[in-house]
């Protein structure tokens, strides 16, 4: 089973829902952030760190912002003997030593502490490095809490992970996943108590899908589909959905006022009020079926 | 021999079927698919794959319970928790950092190295195509990038081509990143909307971040002109060359429906017209 953030039995009213896709531009953000704004009283965490794009809608009033660090050895050379331990047990291969000098290669580094538990002569010592940052904010009742890669930074998981943490207890806590089905993806989805995944009726978003499926299905989360275009391409994902028993919660055909909405930053409740209704019907269907 | 890699920052802006178009209008050159965890490009080029070799990269803790006497340590040292209480590896969330292993002092942990996805040398119909699928649940996608990026290149000297295409993954991370270094061109796809624009800046911020030279396409220019405008003031103003704008046409998705590149399968289109002016224009600013 996948490690729960927090044990819904005692917690009832905290709820993790994520919202994710493999292909991407699917309308993950469209989907997380019009489902918070239909409930009205929620928490928003975008962990699309290397692009994120929930606060383009949510529009927040941020009222913080911290940096996200990951631990990067610092060698003191006037303890170090050199005696290459540390470089021994590096499986990233961040550190090389010398005749008389250590390298660390800081970026290469996953932060897992062994060389500092292992020098024998107490040379290293961990310092932060900074990936990214958090920005936390309110839009009415709306808590918004988003993370930000820095440019040029590869590891996105630890500070998807940073911001994981800021779950908040008894409110409905709606995650914006990155796209893809590797380790931002499922450190994104991990512990959510139900997913969403947002697909479009194309070979390429059935084709990604399948793979997202597969990966909820290892993690043990259960999930449903919403078909994003719905008029958009064929029937082969509909099939695909009812021949593996997979629930299509909801159906969003294409509509140009909602590509025009999108395209300004506003969401669709705001362009088509009509859908107000349609994204509390799905938030009451995904408690029915979390519950 | 050049490298042209097609990016976006955003997903789902239209990479895969400009790559795909690209397939249909360069000579002699490698495809390759960079995005290992959700790639589509294969479903328009039809490969026939010629060779298949496993993905071998990192290593998962594995406990052997007749060893282990439950001290603890390891669960204490593992910064990924990844050690379950009652002594498992959940091989999803190790990273591999060999600490518990070399830090047992029952020696009861080793480091095992299973295949973590698939690297395909295919023949197409449009020439040599390197592709790949990562594992499911696997991480070091950045790795798998750069082995299929090293392959096509090596594929593409022996061949003399002139080029190698690769069709990369949204995002501006690990794959990204090692999809793009080195690279003559990142040829940026974005579309006309807020959340494009903010992505197109990161993106071209991190190509220029690695030196590498960025042009741009805008796809879907007339679901919000306005929006394209400020665009292209954007890239005015950031020195970047926009190679064309594509309207909306939903003859993309039929085409894609049918397993086609546009170009295959509406040759004298308005937007297949528009890429083969726009590969006119890749050939004469960079070849």
């Amino acid at each position: 089973m996948t490690p729960r953030l927090f044990d819904s039995k005692t917690l009832l009213l905290t709820m993790i829902i994520s919202i994710a896709s493999g292909k991407g531009g699917t309308g993950k953000t469209t989907v997380a952030t019009n489902l918070a704004f239909a409930i009205g009283k929620a928490h928003i965490l975008d962990c699309d760190v290397e692009e994120p794009n929930s606060h383009i809608f949510i529009k927040p009033e941020i009222t913080s912002k911290s940096p996200v660090y990951i631990p990067v050895p610092e060698i003191d050379k006037s303890k170090c003997d050199f005696c290459g331990k540390c470089a021994e047990v590096c499986a990233y291969k961040a550190i090389a030593v010398l005749k008389t000098d250590v390298l660390v290669f800081k970026e290469l580094c996953h932060g897992c502490g062994a060389c500092e538990y292992f020098c024998q002569k107490k040379a290293i010592k961990e310092v932060n490095r900074t990936i990214g940052y958090i920005e936390t904010g309110e839009k009415g009742d709306l808590l918004f809490t988003g993370g930000k890669l820095n440019i040029g930074e590869a590891m996105a998981a630890p500070l998807i992970k940073e911001v994981k943490n800021r779950v908040k207890l008894q409110m409905t806590n709606i995650i914006d996943a990155p796209p893809g089905t590797s380790c931002s993806m499922i450190e994104a989805v991990t512990a959510s108590d139900f997913c969403v995944l947002v697909t479009e009726p194309t070979p390429f978003g059935l084709n990604d899908m399948i793979l997202s499926v597969e990966v909820l299905r290892k993690l043990h989360i259960p999930f449903g589909v919403i078909i994003n275009r719905s008029d958009l391409g064929d029937d082969k994902t509909v099939t695909y959905c009812e021949k593996e028993n997979i629930p299509i919660i909801m159906k969003i055909p294409f509509d140009k006022n909602i590509a025009m909405a999108y395209s300004q930053g506003k969401s669709i409740i705001e362009a088509l009020p009509e859908y107000k209704q349609k994204f509390i019907a799905l938030y009451e269907d995904l408690k029915e079926r979390i519950e | 021999m050049k490298e042209l890699v097609i990016l976006s920052g955003k997903g789902g802006t239209g990479k895969t079927i400009t790559t795909g178009a690209f397939a249909s209008l360069a000579k002699n050159k490698v495809l390759a698919d960079c995005d290992v965890d959700a790639a589509d490009l294969h479903l328009l080029l039809k490969p026939e794959i010629k060779e298949e070799s496993d993905f071998l990269s990192g290593t998962e803790a594995v406990i052997d319970k007749n060893l282990c006497n439950e001290c603890g340590l390891c669960r204490e040292l593992c910064r990924f928790d990844a050690i379950s209480e009652d002594f498992t590896v959940n091989p999803i969330a190790c990273e591999g950092c060999d600490f518990c292993a070399n830090a047992c002092p029952q020696k009861a942990i080793t480091m095992q190295r299973n295949p973590k996805g698939k690297q395909f040398v295919s023949e197409t119909k449009f020439g040599p195509f390197v592709h790949a699928k990562l594992g499911i649940g696997e991480d070091n996608s950045g790795k798998l990038v750069s082995q299929v990026r090293k392959k096509a290149n090596e594929i593409g000297k022996k061949l003399k081509s002139d080029w190698i295409i690769i069709d990369g993954s949204p995002g501006i991370g690990c794959p990204v990143i090692a999809s793009m270094g080195g690279a003559d061109c990142a040829l940026i796809i974005t579309e006309p909307t807020m959340s494009g624009l903010h992505d197109a800046d990161r993106i071209i911020k991190t190509a220029k971040h690695f030196n590498v030279p960025v042009k741009l396409i805008i796809n879907k220019y007339d679901l919000n002109p306005e929006m394209s405008d400020k665009i292209e003031d954007y890239c005015k103003s950031n020195d970047i060359s926009v190679l064309g704008k594509l309207a909306f046409d939903k003859t993309v998705v039929e085409a894609m429906v049918n397993g086609k590149t546009i170009i295959e399968y509406a040759p004298e289109s308005e937007i297949s017209n528009a890429l083969r002016e726009i590969w006119n224009k890749i050939n004469t600013e960079i070849l």
